[in-house]
């Protein structure tokens, strides 16, 4: 082939293109923080708003699986084993195509919030068990011996133990739920792979904006972990 | 005070009361040695309904503890128990460990139930450990305080489960003379011990089990001077 270069030249040209590419890839960065941004924003409102939803749905699950009524833990079971045994895209799919629409007009976001929230209550509720039975059998005889309820028991003797040995799991929980989220971009909620998306369909800089998405997301988690870290030191002493 | 007739609790197959059957008076101190696995601690979690019995009955001031509708936590509340392992909550102060039961139960306010712990603290020789946490105390300091928590729901009769066996030596003295003290001052004592000097000198009977069985009771001397069961002598020579 030849364009009227030597091969001196095309090797120059290329580079000088490359270099020229790798410039633009990067203002595409610096042009897009404010919609990088934006996207983490909601990725961690997505994220904490789960959070919050799995939290509050994993402990009545964990209680509601260690009751003896057996509708109760039959339930709770059924629950748990679904959230954690299909793929959370399926389910975020499955909810806001098909479930959700049946009882309300969710937004995509709204649809994921709840989405995330359920399966993070599955993974919530085995955290949540395993820290109540690690709590040592001798703590609740000696509670019941004095006469307490089994609530009062919970209250006041076990669950104050068992949320000490929850954190770390916890964080852990909180760590993968905030990765998990980019799963909702399937369903157009406007979080940061969604932000990844759209600016590559726009610019088709794959490595600069997925590179971009990446050092987001690590942020945010290496954030978590630290505070983590820092709630575990706290609860040490 | 407590009558126990015919009680027999069985884990799946594992008979482990065979047809349980005494009667324990006011003030009185009651010691329970045999070998191990003879279904002695059995025994004394049947009495709270720690574990419930296949069949039998046990009454408490004529009050049939294991009836299916007995009100449980409020018969648990005139039983103190101490475990082998203490049980204390560790993520509470002492003080705390003590005013728990008083405060949250019987909704006593919080500067009555205080006074009344650091009484019973003082009186178990802890008077200057209210504010540090169980993992600060040693063995025999933390037996204490579990002691001190069971009375401070004023009970009517302490369960004692082997106390003293997982102390180090130089601790078994304190806590047994502190429930010296709680015998000398007429509290009603179910004493599971494997401590022969302490049924002796402390006990005002002394039972005898084997094998889901009671095998002989009487006094400290008849069962230690003049043991009449073939078992109680053979146990005996072995721990004495
Ligand atoms: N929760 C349980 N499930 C099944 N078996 C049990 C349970 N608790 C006790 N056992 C069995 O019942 C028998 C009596 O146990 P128990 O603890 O009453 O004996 P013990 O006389 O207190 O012995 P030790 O002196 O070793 O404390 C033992 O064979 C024990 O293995
Ligand atoms: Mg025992």
């Amino acid at each position: 082939m030849d364009f009227g270069f030597t091969n001196t030249e095309w090797f120059f040209g290329t580079m000088i293109m490359d270099k020229l590419n790798e410039i633009y890839g990067f203002q595409v960065v610096v042009n897009n923080l404010g919609n990088f941004t934006m996207g983490a924003v909601l990725t961690l409102e997505i994220t904490l708003f789960s959070l919050f939803i799995g939290m509050i749905i994993g402990m009545i699950a964990a209680l509601g699986r260690m009751s003896k009524v057996k509708i109760i833990s039959f339930i709770s079971v059924t629950y748990i084993d679904f959230f954690r045994g299909t793929p959370l895209f399926v389910q975020i799919l499955l909810l806001y195509f098909g479930v959700i629409p049946l009882i309300f007009d969710a937004t995509p976001v709204q649809a994921a919030i709840i989405a995330c929230g359920l399966n993070s209550g599955a993974y919530v509720a085995e955290i949540v068990r395993a820290g109540i039975q690690a709590v040592d059998k001798g703590q609740m005889e000696a509670a019941r011996s004095l006469g307490m309820t089994p609530t009062q028991s919970m209250r006041f003797i076990i669950l104050p133990q068992a949320f000490k040995i929850v954190v770390p799991p916890l964080i852990n929980e909180f760590v993968m739920l905030l990765k998990d989220t980019s799963l909702v971009s399937a369903i157009s909620a406007h979080e940061l792979t969604h932000t990844g998306k759209m600016l590559y369909a726009s610019t088709y800089q794959a490595v600069w904006v997925w590179g971009a998405v990446c050092v987001f997301y690590f942020i945010m988690t290496k954030a978590i972990s630290m505070l983590g870290d820092w709630t575990e030191r706290r609860l040490a002493n | 005070m407590i009558v126990v007739k015919n009680l027999h609790k069985s884990f799946d197959k594992l008979e482990v009361l065979k047809g349980i059957d005494c009667h324990i008076h006011q003030k009185e101190v009651v010691c329970v040695i045999g070998p191990s696995g003879s279904g002695k601690s059995t025994f004394l979690r049947c009495i709270n309904r720690l574990e419930e019995a296949q069949q039998g009955q046990i009454l408490i001031d004529g009050e049939e503890v294991t009836a299916p509708n007995a009100d449980i936590n409020r018969i648990r509340q005139e039983m103190g128990m101490v475990f082998q392992l203490f049980n204390l909550f560790p993520h509470k102060t002492t003080l705390q460990n003590v005013t728990l039961a008083p405060i949250q139960i019987k909704k006593m306010n919080r500067e009555e139930a205080e006074d009344i712990a650091i009484g019973l603290l003082r009186k178990v020789g802890l008077g200057d450990k209210d504010n540090v946490y169980p993992s600060q105390l040693s063995g025999g300091q933390k037996q204490r305080v579990a002691i001190a928590r069971a009375l401070a729901m004023h009970p009517k009769v302490m369960l004692f489960d082997e106390p003293t066996s997982s102390l180090d030596p130089e601790m078994v003295g304190e806590v047994l003379e502190v429930m010296k003290d709680l015998a000398l001052e007429g509290m009603t004592m179910i004493v599971v011990t494997h401590e022969m000097g302490f049924a002796r000198e402390v006990g005002h009977r002394v039972f005898f089990m084997d094998e889901g069985i009671l095998m002989e009771q009487g006094t400290p001397t008849q069962i230690f001077d003049n043991p009449q069961n073939p078992r109680t002598q053979a146990f005996l020579s072995k721990v004495l």
